[in-house]
């Protein structure tokens, strides 16, 4: 009978507890994505996006330092994609235009098809997207280069000649913290996920 | 006699009735697989890159241009209320005519559009000439 008891207090005061302590460290922890083994690792042994070299739609160079001291979302699209992609420049502009003049936040929207997607032709695209080069680069470069890093961005990127307009991607929004860490990946194309990442990149601006 | 007659006529008119409100509803859910991705799920395009369909004038003063446009895309610059786009669309050369129909004819009706209905015949007819 008094074991009854005792547990059925444990039962009502336990929930109690765990409530309590879950109040006093109640904000949402970003995990660190991607496998150590497989990516290069920092000093805490969680992956960080590598070095990298390309030019944005103003002909400048962008590189990891274009990033310090900020955090920033990455994509990959090509400008004449038929598909997700404006679906995904329409989700980017939300994002945008939330953390406009935030001036620690950043976004990279990486071209996968660097033969059409020259300077120029990103320089349009900016400017009919009607954004600011400080804030949202729109970077080419080499195919290679291009293709190589979204693996460290856990987004593929694919040539396809069945795809329609040739090349296959996800449209993952991934979320990079100051030190370079993947910290969350989100579902470009729908606008509920990127709700979630835009609450997400305040609690990084937070940490 | 004229009541079987009343109710031929009552079945007939909710048959048209149900046949119209399947067909839009066609439209919208091929709009939504094939246009909404660009056009928006409101027809309101993105900035300055893709053009807008609600309330567009290009829409309402190229009636008879759609069937072609939609079924082989289009290219080079278009002004739409007065604003400048200049992105290829691409074709949707999978679609059949009475789908190019109920796709014209959500787009005319949608978001506060009032262009008007095209017939199928209109759409077979017009997607006639647009081969070159």
């Amino acid at each position: 009978m008094r074991i009854w008891r005792k547990l059925i207090a444990v039962w009502c005061v336990l929930p109690g507890l765990m409530y309590g302590c879950g109040d006093s460290s109640s904000k949402k922890q970003l995990p660190y994505l991607g496998n150590p083994s497989t990516a290069e690792s920092g000093e805490e042994g969680h992956p960080k996006i590598p070095e990298f070299q390309f030019v944005n739609q103003d002909g400048n160079t962008v590189s990891p330092s274009t990033f310090e001291d900020k955090i920033y979302v990455a994509d990959f699209f090509f400008t004449s994609c038929p598909t997700i992609c404006p679906k995904m420049k329409k989700e980017m502009l939300r994002v945008y235009e939330e953390f406009e003049d935030e001036d620690e936040v950043a976004l990279l929207s990486h071209t996968i098809d660097p033969v059409t997607d020259d300077v120029q032709q990103l320089h349009e695209f900016a400017e009919k997207l009607g954004v600011k080069s400080s804030k949202w680069h729109f970077v080419t470069g080499s195919r290679d280069e291009l293709h190589g890093i979204a693996d460290h961005y856990l987004a593929s990127a694919m040539e396809d000649a069945d795809a329609p307009g040739g090349f296959l991607h996800s449209g993952t929004f991934v979320l990079i913290d100051k030190q370079k860490h993947i910290r969350g990946a989100y579902d470009g194309t729908d606008p509920s996920s990127v709700d979630v990442l835009m609450a997400d990149m305040k609690i990084l601006l937070d940490e | 006699m004229n009541k079987k007659r009343w109710l031929t006529a009552v079945a007939l008119v909710l048959l048209s009735v149900q046949c119209h409100f399947e067909s839009r509803n066609q439209g919208e859910q091929l709009y939504s697989i094939y246009c909404q991705n660009c056009h928006g799920s409101e027809g309101e395009g993105l900035r300055q890159l893709i053009p807008p369909l609600a309330g567009a004038d290009f829409l309402q003063q190229h009636q008879e241009n759609l069937p072609c446009i939609i079924m082989y895309g289009m290219d080079g610059e278009i002004l739409v209320n007065e604003k400048r786009y200049n992105q290829p669309m691409p074709p949707n050369p999978d679609l059949e005519p009475i789908e190019v129909a109920n796709i014209i004819n959500y787009i005319n009706s949608a978001w506060g559009n009032d262009f008007g209905f095209v017939p199928l015949s209109e759409v077979e007819r017009q997607l006639k000439n647009c081969r070159e």
